[in-house]
C-alpha cells in the first residue's frame, strides 16, 4: 500500500488561548480534490498553513508521501512538493509576471524540465504567457489569481493547497479557475481545497470536509451537492 | 574656472560627486540589508571603522597596499557575518525597536573595543595618500579620489544592479524585501538570502572604508560616525523602502554635504550638519515618503 501524498492525522493547531482546528484527520490521494468548507473562523486556513509549516501545530502529525513534515520550515515543506495558492494571491506586484513565476521555481527539487512544465503553465492560463513582462501589480484580479495558481503550479508540486481562490473574482473567472484545477487533477496533482463556496465545492470535489469551531462535522460526496439542510445543520454544528 | 550660479568651483563639485558616491555606497549597504530584514543597521558604520582601523594597522606596518586593502576586507567581512550570527540572526523575530536598540549596543561595543585596543588618539592610514594628489582635466585640478570614488562607486552600483535583476539569489533578495512571508512559502531560502544581503554590505562597507580612509586619514574610534548618521538622514530622505530611492538620498546627502562644505567659509564648517539636517527636515514635511519616491508609492504599499 502507498502512502496518500497528503495525510492530515489527528492535528491540532492552537493561537495562544483559542483552539483553532482540533482533532482533524483527512487524507488527500493522487489525482483527488479534497474540499475543505466552512464558516468564517472554522479552522480552513489555520490547517493550511499548518500542513505548509508557516504555523507549528500543537499536536498531530502531516505527512507527504509518508514522510513528516511537522516542525519543517515553510521553505523546506515547498521543497518536499507542497504548493501553496495563499490566500489573497500573494502575487509580487512590482515583479513582472514572469518574475512571479521563476520565484515559484524555488519550491522545486529539479531544475529538470523547467520549460516543459513553463509551457505547460502558459498552455493552461495563455493570459499570464501574453502579460509575462508586465508588472503583476497591473494585472486583473482574475489574472492575478491564474498568476498564482500557475506559481504554484511551476514549482512542479505533488501536493497543491489552495486558500479561496475564487474569493472575489467574477463568476466567469471562478469557472475558469474550477476547469483549471479539473485540468490540474488530470495531471495527477493531490489538490486541498479551501473554499466558501460550499455548494460548488461539493459538488466538484471527490469529496468535502464540513468544518465548524476547528472539527470535522461531516463528509460529503459530490452526490450530496443538493442535500441542502446536511450542509446547513453542519454549518450551525 | 567656476561654475558661474553658485560660485563653487569645478574641483569643490567633483569632491561633492565623489563623496555622493560613497554614500550611496553606504546608503546602498544599509538599504539591503533594511529590505530583507527590516533592520536599520546603525552599527554599519562600525563595520567601515574596523575596516579603516584595519588599514591604518597595515599602513603602519609598512605593508603594502594591496596586504592592507585585502586585510580590510576580511576584517569587515568577518565582522559582518558574525554580526548577522550573533545579532540579526537571533533578533529575526522581534520587533524592528528591539533590533535597532540592539545595532546601537553593537555599535557602542565595537566603539569601545577600538577605544580600548587602538587608544583614543587614532592611527595613521597613510598608505592611498597618493590619491589626495591633483590631476588637471582640461585645466581643471580634480583629486584623483574624487574620480576613483565616482568610478568605483558607479561600478558597484553597476554590478549590484545586474546582481539583483539577472541572478536567481538577486530575484530571491528582492521578493524577500517586499514580501518575506511569502518568498519563504514559495520556497525561497531565507537564510541563503539574508547571508547574502549582509555579505554585499560587508563588501560595501568595506569599498568606503577604503575610500573614506583616502578622505580621512586620521582614524578614530568614531570614524566613519557622523558619515553613518548622513547616510542614515540620506536614505530616509530618499525613501527607506526602496533601494534606488534610498541609494539617491545618499548620493544627495553627500553631495549636498560637499557642496556645502566647499560653499561655506572654513570657519562656519561646523554649522554644516545643521544645514543638512535642516534641508533633511523640510524635505520630509513636504514629502513625508521620501524625496525619490513616486506620488501613492506609499499609499499602495500599506495595502
Amino acid at each position: 500500500m502507498t502512502a496518500p501524498a497528503l495525510a492530515v492525522e489527528d492535528l491540532e493547531v492552537r493561537h495562544g488561548a483559542v483552539t483553532a482546528v482540533r482533532g482533524l484527520s483527512f487524507e488527500v490521494g493522487k489525482g483527488e480534490i479534497v474540499g475543505l468548507i466552512g464558516p468564517n473562523g472554522a479552522g480552513k486556513s489555520s490547517t493550511l498553513h499548518a500542513i505548509m509549516g508557516a504555523v507549528r501545530p500543537t499536536g498531530g502529525d502531516v505527512r507527504v508521501n509518508g514522510v513528516s513534515v511537522v516542525g519543517r520550515r515553510a521553505e523546506d515543506v515547498a521543497r518536499r512538493g507542497v504548493a501553496l495558492v495563499p490566500e489573497g494571491r500573494r502575487i509580487f506586484a512590482e515583479l513582472t509576471v514572469e518574475e512571479n513565476l521563476r520565484l515559484g521555481l524555488a519550491g522545486r527539487r529539479s531544475r529538470d524540465g523547467v520549460a516543459e512544465d513553463m509551457r505547460q503553465v502558459y498552455d493552461l492560463f495563455p493570459v499570464v504567457e501574453e502579460a509575462r513582462r508586465r508588472k503583476a501589480g497591473t494585472l486583473s484580479g482574475g489574472q492575478q489569481q491564474q498568476l498564482a495558481i500557475a506559481r504554484a503550479l511551476v514549482a512542479d508540486p505533488e501536493v497543491l493547497l489552495l486558500d479561496e481562490p475564487s474569493l472575489g473574482l467574477a463568476p466567469r473567472v471562478v469557472d475558469l479557475v474550477f476547469e483549471a484545477l479539473a485540468d490540474i487533477r488530470e495531471r495527477g496533482l493531490a489538490i486541498l481545497l479551501v473554499e466558501q463556496r460550499a455548494q460548488r465545492t461539493v459538488a466538484f470535489a471527490d469529496r468535502a470536509h464540513v468544518l465548524s469551531k476547528g472539527q470535522m462535522r461531516l463528509t460529503l460526496g459530490p452526490e450530496s451537492a443538493g442535500d441542502t439542510d446536511a450542509l446547513v445543520s453542519a454549518y450551525l454544528a | 574656472m567656476t561654475v558661474a550660479v553658485l560660485g563653487i568651483d569645478w574641483q569643490t563639485l567633483a569632491d561633492a560627486v565623489g563623496l555622493g558616491a560613497i554614500y550611496a555606497l553606504m546608503a546602498v549597504g544599509i538599504g539591503l540589508v533594511f529590505g530583507v530584514l527590516r533592520l536599520v543597521n546603525f552599527a554599519y558604520g562600525q563595520l567601515v571603522m574596523a575596516g579603516a582601523y584595519a588599514l591604518a594597522f597595515a599602513s603602519e606596518r609598512g605593508w603594502p597596499v594591496s596586504v592592507g586593502i585585502v586585510l580590510c576586507f576580511a576584517v569587515v567581512l568577518a565582522l559582518s557575518l558574525l554580526m548577522d550570527r550573533i545579532v540579526f540572526r537571533p533578533l529575526r523575530a522581534q520587533s524592528p525597536a528591539v533590533m535597532l536598540v540592539a545595532t546601537f549596543a553593537v555599535a557602542f561595543l565595537l566603539q569601545s573595543i577600538a577605544l580600548l585596543w587602538f587608544g583614543p588618539l587614532g592611527k595613521i592610514s597613510a598608505s592611498l595618500a597618493t590619491l589626495n594628489q591633483p590631476v588637471t582635466i582640461s585645466g581643471v585640478d580634480i583629486r584623483k579620489i574624487a574620480i576613483v570614488a565616482t568610478v568605483l562607486g558607479a561600478a558597484c552600483l553597476l554590478v549590484l544592479v545586474l546582481l539583483l535583476g539577472r541572478t536567481r539569489v538577486g530575484l530571491h533578495m528582492r521578493a524577500a524585501a517586499m514580501d518575506f512571508r511569502t518568498a519563504e512559502l514559495l520556497g525561497v531560502r531565507a537564510g541563503r538570502v539574508i547571508g547574502a544581503a549582509v555579505l554585499i554590505s560587508g563588501l560595501l562597507a568595506a569599498v568606503v572604508a577604503v575610500m573614506l580612509t583616502v578622505q580621512t586619514p586620521l582614524v578614530t574610534p568614531d570614524f566613519a560616525l557622523r558619515d553613518t548618521i548622513l547616510v542614515l538622514a540620506g536614505v530616509v530622505l530618499g525613501g527607506m523602502n526602496r533601494l534606488v530611492p534610498a541609494t539617491l538620498g545618499g548620493f544627495a546627502i553627500g553631495f549636498a554635504s560637499g557642496l556645502l562644505g566647499g560653499a561655506l567659509p572654513t570657519d562656519q564648517s561646523q554649522y554644516l550638519p545643521s544645514f543638512l539636517f535642516a534641508a533633511v527636515i523640510l524635505v520630509l514635511v513636504i514629502r513625508p515618503g521620501g524625496l525619490f519616491t513616486r506620488e501613492g508609492q506609499q499609499a499602495v504599499e500599506r495595502v
